[in-house]
This record gives structure tokens, C-alpha cells and sequence, in this order.
């Protein structure tokens, strides 16, 4: 037990992060499934069955076009997963670069990044997406474009905050009576030290652009049917409220859940990351 | 006092505190205080000297509870009682002045709200009344011009007013006890005993009684009737200050009298050799913030400045803060560009600022001069091990095969006291001591010729503090390293300096050989900085006594 980190062991664990790690973990299996196995081909129409109720052949019911809801639900998750990890994964990337840069070098660089930064931010971030798909064209890659620059500014505010404070701590001024470059102290001592709020900050990103995406697939501009992700199948289900109401509930809850359990997971990397808050309640 | 025949003003017994998770933070400590009557709580930190004092108010951390001991405050048991009597106690009662100064004032109301707070809570007095005592106080805790006072906010104040005006806010409502926890710890040498004497002169009019608590044992002793001294959450003696001062009886209260500053016998001038390090009319100028129009006028810190460092030799640099001596430390490593002026360093000038592209001189410059900063817990990188923090600053030692880079980590470690186990771990799971031995390995892994030391005990215990300094003469007898070494602190400079240089207002004031500035001082600023500290004399019997320089307090 020892060699666990204390946030991993069970018996100390906080109920509500035990219960964000659940959920994540189920999202991620769930994904896994997706992406390995279906019951049925989720693409596969069967006009007899369709708005079929949930069944022993199809236990989440079938949709308007007979397809079968859990296998769709699956291959959904597995899309919207890899949208979102991408697209997380761009933003801190890029935001993290900028954000270094900016508040490590300041001077022009900062003001050059921080209003081009600020011009973005201005925007609201799914109005921006919106806009860039208008352009870009809906497909899998160009949401995770579009989703990515939206939410790029607040990675680059939360690294330069960071930094803006490390760069004055002295072990940086350490670094430099030791003769190192500006580059390895920047990259070596201010950059790992922006982890903790990194981590935080992408945990719950994560579920955010999960929600902006099925946002998007329900405005129509997300990945075009019939490929199946949660927001397209959602938004397709809105005719059908009246007759079949699992069509529209099953893909609100898997995001409900989703956005809960990032939320959750992040609120509890927050509290456990901060030295300041570890030991109270 | 202590055979008062009146009960005791407050009278403490067996108070124990403990973690929630069952740790015993303090335990079972006892002692009383009779109205009118000062006494000092010694400890280092972590003792628990702070956390008892705090539960006398009920302001303990959230973490910390009272697992036991009563409290009786002028009859009233303060442990069993509600919020609310706790509250008319607390301010009313009880007043207390924090450490920092700089952050217990609320920055964004003005001092006349956070005076006028206490009495309105505690008092019936009407506006006016209330006007003019706090006019009185103000007054009398030595601001002159108290109507701008009143209605300025804390960030126009220096530390020293700052903290005068806390005492005046807490003694405004005229309480029976005061506490005051580490009241000028934050401040210089020579503020420190202007405050302390007003907020002894202040209780001793209104028959206050003080609490109070401090790591520092020779200010403890100057100022109280009896001493309370505290290790690890246990009172481990208790005593009249006089006693414990010439007859120590427990080993932990001599551990803490032998760690107050003593002068060693001097070294040997090693001023005849060329000097190591040279600097010549050196001027520091910040240039002020531009504004919509222009730019504010620059300001200069550091005024045509001269001084020499010659090898194996450790100058002092003295001064309150503000005098400039940090940007003259941070100027010769490099870290703040110069404006005028040159710094040579074997004869060779080195370049004003900081090349991007490091040219041989500057980078030879910049190993052969490393630092040692103040703050311990800042200065290493948290996320390093001690071992990957000391082998980054062999780097760029090119005469090291990369291969026996381990066994000088190993071999820095061991002379620095800390020994290779330590090479694995992380700088939070060491105290302040340690980590401050392991900035000290780290700055003299590559055998510098030259280390700049900024206040490099400052953050540190009194004990620790002894340790730290004499590790370091041992390592300077061992390396042979010159060392400019920056500090407020004359107790400190006493102990290791051979030189010492006095800086006021970014200026040399007086420099010489240290016996000879501390003996007799010509600047009226040395004068003062000096009176401020007290002189130790041993005492037959292992004990010691106290005396100040130059006079007694106020007639300094």
C-alpha cells in the first residue's frame, strides 16, 4: 500500500472523488468498448424495428431508423472520447507554449500573446467554434480545431498566472547563478511546476468539451451523420420525444455523467494538489 | 509578581492539542500570568508556542483541536465558553498583534475604520469620544500627524508604523492581556526595539499584561518578567527571566543560550593578497514606469559603491532594508543589470548585463561566484530531488567526467552534514535547516572561488541559525571560498565576518575590520544599528547576562 500514492488508496479516498473516478473509468471502458465491439453494427438500419422500446435483442431499444441504441451509444462514446482528448490535448499543449512563453519572457512577447489571447477569449467559445466550422467544414477534425482554439485561451491565462509567479521564486534565480540558459531554467524548473494547475485545469476541460461537442452535433455542425456521437444522437431523437423517450434521455444522461465525473475528478485533483487544503473537513 | 496574592489574571493547565487525525501537538502545558506581569513563550518553530496561544482565543486552524487542559481568563473558564462571551472577550479583553505587518491589516480599509472597529464592538463611547482616543493612542504610539494617519490606508506606511499601528488597534480598547506572537520578527534590528519598548511602555500604563511569544530568546529575556520555554509542544522550563539566564537548568534552555551570537577570536587580514573580486563606483538605477505621457523618474539604489573582496575572506554587508544591500549582492552575481560603474573579478571586467549568448568570461564568472539565498523553502525547485538540484549546478563544470558527477554529489552532501541518502528526496520532506544545507551544497558543488550569501539564516531557528553559521566557517576553512555575505542581523555578522561594510540609503557608510566597527563604530547609523542588539556577557556558571550598547533604551 505503501507505494501508492495517498490519493489513490480507497479507504482515504473522498467520496465525491471516489465517485468522479468511477464514473471516468466507466467512460473510458464504455469507449474502449465502443471502439473494439458493438452488439450490432451501429450504422446497420432495420426499418422493420424501428422506435422499438427496449427488448431482450435490444436492450436499450432501436432508434428511428431501427438501429440498435446501445450499440450506437457505444461507438458514440468512443467518438466523443477521442474528440475530446484531442482537443484537450491540443489546447493544453499549445496554451501551455504560449503561456510560457509569455509570462516567462514578457516584455513584447507577452503583450503580442495576451491580446491576441484576449481577442479570443472575447469571443464566446462556442460561438467561435461555430464560426470556424461554418468555415472549416463539419468533420471530426475540424471540431477538434475549432474546439481547441476556443478553449486554448484560458490554458494560456492559467500557465502565464503560474509562471508569472514561479519566475520569482528564487530556486529560478538559482538556476541562473548556476550558469544555466533561459531555455533549460524555463523548461526544466518553471514549466514542471505548472502541473498541478494544468492537471486540474484539463480534467475538467475534459468534460466541458465533451458538452461544447454534443452541443455542436446537436446544432447540426458537429460530425455528420450517421456516423453516431452523444450530441447528434441526441438532437435526433427531438421529434421522436413522444414516442420514444429513451431515444433523447439514454445520450443527455451519458453527458449529464461524463461532465459530472470530470467535474468531480478535477475538484478533487484541485483539493489534493493544494498543500492548503489537504488535511481540513 | 509571582507571589501575587491576588488570583491570576490567566492561569493555563495541562492544555493539550492534537492533529484530528490524533497527533498530540501540545501537551500539557501549564503556566499563569498575574495582571500587569510580561512574560515571554520561547520555542522554535514548531514547538507549539503559537497554537497555545491561539487556543486561548479559540482562533485555532480548523485541523487543531483541544483535546484537553482548562483555561480561566479573570474567572471565566474560556474552554467551556459560548461564541458569543467568546467574543466580548476576544479584542475587548484579550488584544493581540500578529507577526507580519505587512498582511494583518486589511489593505483596502483605512486606518481609521480598523481603530474605530474595536471600540465600537466593545465600547459605548460616542463618535467624538472615539475620535479623540484614537487621536490619543495614535499619539501616543508615536504618529505625529494623526489626522493624515487616520485616514490613509496600510500600504502608505512602512513595516515599523505599520506595526505601531496594530498595537495602537489592539490596545485601543484597553484590554486586560495582550498577546503579541513574534511582534517584530518581520522588522530591522533598530525598529524592532522602538516597537518593542512602546509596547512595553504602553502595557505598563494601562497594567496590561503581555504574552509573548518569540523564537528569539535574547529580545524575550531584555523585555520580560519570567520566561515560559517550549520544545516540541512541551514546556520544558519555567522560570524569572534573571534565573534562567544565569542558572539554565534544563539542557534545551542551554542549547538555546549557547546558540546567541558570540564573537570568535579573529581570523587572520587576508587583505595584503590581490583582491578576488573588485567593485568600483558601481550605480544601480530601476528605471520608473512609464506612464501615458513620459516616464516616471528612475531610481537610483545603489550610489557609486566600492568595495573589495580579497580570497578566503568573508565581508559583511549590513544594513536595514531598503539601504540597498540585496540589488549590491544581486548586481555582483549577475542577476540585476548595472547602470554604471565595473565589477572586476581577477582583474577582468566583467560585462554589464547578462549576455544572451554567454561569452567565457561571464560563464567562468557565473561558476566561480554562486549564491546562497535566503529563503530556503523558495530557493529549491520543488519538483528535484536533492541530488538532481545539486548535480545541476555541475552542468556545466566541464572539468567533471559526467561519470563522477554522482560521487561529488555524494561527497558535497556528506560535508554539508546531510550524508548520500539524502540525494533521493524531495525538498519538502526536509526542515528548513536542512534545506538551507542543501542550498549550500548546491552552491559550493563546483568549488567556487566566490559565494554571495543573502540573509542566508534569516528564515532559520536561533539554534539552526548557530549550526548553519558554523558549517559554513568549517566549509570556508575547507574550500578556501571569499564570501560577500549580506545580512540585517548584527548578531550574525558578529559571529562569521572578517570585514564588515555598513550600508544606508544605497550608500557605504563605514566599513573596516569587523572588531573594530562593532568596538567603535564612527557613523551615528552604525551607532544605531548596534543599540539595537544586545551584548551577552557569560556569567561564571555556564549562565549569561544581558546588557545593551550604548546606553538604555530611549536614551539611545
Amino acid at each position: 500500500m505503501t507505494a501508492l500514492p495517498s490519493f489513490l488508496r480507497l479507504r482515504r479516498m473522498q467520496p465525491n472523488a471516489l465517485l468522479g473516478g468511477i464514473l471516468m473509468l466507466v467512460l473510458g471502458l464504455t469507449a474502449l468498448t465502443g471502439l473494439l465491439w458493438t452488439p450490432y453494427d451501429p450504422l446497420k438500419i432495420n426499418i422493420l424495428q424501428r422506435l422499438a422500446g427496449p427488448s431482450a435483442a435490444h436492450w436499450l431499444g432501436t432508434d428511428e431508423f431501427g438501429r440498435d441504441v446501445l450499440s450506437r451509444l457505444l461507438a458514440g462514446a468512443a467518438t466523443s472520447v477521442w474528440i475530446s482528448l484531442l482537443t484537450v490535448t491540443c489546447a493544453v499543449t499549445t496554451g501551455t507554449l504560449f503561456g510560457l512563453s509569455a509570462g516567462f519572457l514578457r516584455g513584447w512577447p507577452d503583450r503580442i500573446i495576451m491580446a491576441c489571447n484576449d481577442a479570443v477569449l472575447a469571443f464566446p467559445g462556442i460561438l467561435l467554434a461555430l464560426g470556424l466550422l461554418s468555415v472549416l467544414g463539419a468533420s471530426k477534425y475540424g471540431i477538434i480545431l475549432a474546439l481547441s482554439l476556443a478553449y486554448m485561451p484560458s490554458v494560456v491565462r492559467v500557465v502565464r498566472g503560474a509562471v508569472l509567479s514561479l519566475r520569482e521564486r528564487e530556486f529560478v534565480e538559482a538556476s541562473r547563478v548556476m550558469g544555466n540558459s533561459e531555455l533549460y531554467t524555463m523548461l526544466r524548473h518553471v514549466l514542471p511546476n505548472c502541473t498541478a494547475p494544468l492537471i486540474v485545469l484539463a480534467t475538467s476541460m475534459f468534460g466541458w468539451v465533451l458538452l461544447s461537442e454534443s452541443a455542436l452535433s446537436f446544432l447540426g455542425l458537429g460530425v455528420p451523420p450517421p456516423a453516431p456521437t452523444w450530441g447528434n444522437m441526441l438532437a435526433a431523437s427531438r421529434p421522436y420525444i413522444g414516442q420514444a423517450v429513451w431515444l433523447g434521455i439514454l445520450p443527455g444522461l451519458c453527458i449529464s455523467l461524463t461532465l459530472l465525473g470530470a467535474n468531480l475528478l478535477g475538484d478533487a485533483l484541485r483539493d489534493h494538489l493544494d498543500p492548503r487544503l489537504r488535511g481540513l473537513k | 509578581m509571582t507571589q501575587s496574592p491576588l488570583p491570576p489574571l490567566l492561569s493555563v493547565t495541562g492544555l493539550t492539542l492534537g492533529l484530528r487525525q490524533g497527533r498530540t501537538l501540545v501537551q500539557d502545558v501549564s503556566f499563569s500570568l498575574a495582571r500587569g506581569e510580561v512574560i515571554g513563550l520561547v520555542g522554535e518553530s514548531g514547538s507549539g508556542k503559537t497554537m497555545a496561544a491561539r487556543a486561548l482565543l479559540n482562533l485555532l486552524p480548523p485541523a487543531i483541536t483541544r483535546t484537553g487542559g482548562t483555561i480561566t481568563f479573570d474567572g471565566h473558564d474560556l474552554t467551556t465558553l459560548d461564541p458569543v462571551a467568546m467574543r466580548r472577550i476576544r479584542g475587548a479583553r484579550i488584544g493581540m498583534v500578529f507577526q507580519e505587518p505587512m498582511t494583518s491589516l486589511n489593505p483596502a480599509l483605512p486606518i481609521r475604520t480598523q481603530l474605530e472597529e474595536g471600540l465600537i464592538l466593545h465600547t459605548t463611547l460616542s463618535a467624538p469620544e472615539r475620535h479623540q482616543r484614537m487621536v490619543d493612542m495614535l499619539m501616543r504610539v508615536g504618529i505625529a500627524n494623526t489626522e493624515y494617519c487616520l485616514n490613509a490606508y496600510p500600504h502608505q506606511f512602512s513595516g515599523g508604523m505599520r506595526q505601531r499601528i496594530m498595537l495602537a488597534a489592539a490596545m485601543l480598547p484597553r484590554p486586560d492581556l495582550l498577546l503579541a506572537d513574534e511582534p517584530t520578527t518581520a522588522l530591522d534590528a533598530f525598529v524592532q526595539r522602538e516597537v518593542l519598548e512602546l509596547m512595553l511602555d504602553l502595557t505598563r500604563e494601562n497594567g496590561t499584561a503581555v504574552l509573548m511569544i518569540s523564537h528569539d530568546l535574547s529580545m524575550v529575556a531584555r523585555y520580560t518578567d519570567r520566561v515560559v520555554v517550549m520544545q516540541q509542544g512541551v514546556v520544558v522550563e519555567q522560570g524569572p527571566t534573571q534565573d534562567l539566564l544565569l542558572h539554565p537548568r534544563h539542557p534545551y534552555t542551554r542549547t538555546l543560550l549557547d546558540a546567541l551570537p558570540r564573537r570568535p577570536a579573529p581570523r587572520p587580514d587576508k587583505t595584503a593578497t590581490p583582491p578576488l573580486v573588485e567593485v568600483r563606483d558601481l550605480v544601480v538605477r530601476y528605471p520608473g514606469r512609464r506612464r501615458l505621457l513620459g516616464r516616471d523618474p528612475d531610481k537610483q539604489v545603489l550610489h557609486d559603491v566600492s568595495l573589495t573582496v580579497h580570497p578566503g575572506e568573508t565581508v559583511a554587508l549590513v544594513g536595514g532594508s531598503g539601504s540597498g544591500k540585496t540589488t549590491l549582492g544581486r548586481a555582483i552575481a549577475g542577476l540585476t543589470p548595472v547602470t554604471a560603474g565595473s565589477i572586476r573579478f581577477r582583474g577582468a571586467p566583467l560585462p554589464h548585463r547578462p549576455p544572451f549568448r554567454q561569452p567565457r568570461v561571464w560563464l567562468d564568472w557565473r561558476l566561480d561566484c554562486q549564491m546562497v539565498f535566503q529563503d530556503p523553502y523558495s530557493s529549491l525547485d520543488p519538483r528535484m530531488t536533492i541530488g538532481a538540484a545539486v548535480g545541476e549546478a555541475l552542468r556545466h563544470d566541464r572539468t567533471l567526467p559526467a561519470r563522477n558527477r554522482q560521487t561529488r554529489i555524494d561527497e558535497i552532501l556528506t560535508e554539508v552534514g546531510l550524508g548520500a541518502a539524502y540525494a533521493g528526496r524531495y525538498p519538502h520532506e526536509l526542515s528548513g535547516g536542512q534545506r538551507q544545507r542543501v542550498a549550500i551544497a548546491r552552491a559550493l558543488a563546483r568549488r567556487p572561488a566566490f559565494i554571495v550569501a543573502d540573509e542566508p539564516v534569516s528564515a532559520l531557528d536561533m539554534t539552526v541559525q548557530k549550526q548553519i553559521l558554523d558549517l559554513f566557517t568549517q566549509l570556508q576553512d575547507h574550500y578556501g571560498f571569499a564570501c560577500l555575505f549580506i545580512s540585517h542581523d548584527l548578531g550574525v555578522v558578529e559571529q562569521i565576518a572578517d570585514r564588515v561594510m555598513v550600508m544606508h540609503d544605497g550608500r557605504i557608510v563605514e566599513h573596516g575590520p569587523c572588531h573594530t566597527v562593532f568596538d567603535s563604530p564612527q557613523h551615528p547609523y552604525t551607532r544605531q544599528l548596534l543599540s539595537a542588539i544586545p551584548m551577552l556577557e557569560p556569567q561564571p556558571g555556564g549562565g549569561l547576562s544581558l546588557r545593551w550598547r550604548y546606553g538604555e533604551p530611549g536614551s539611545a
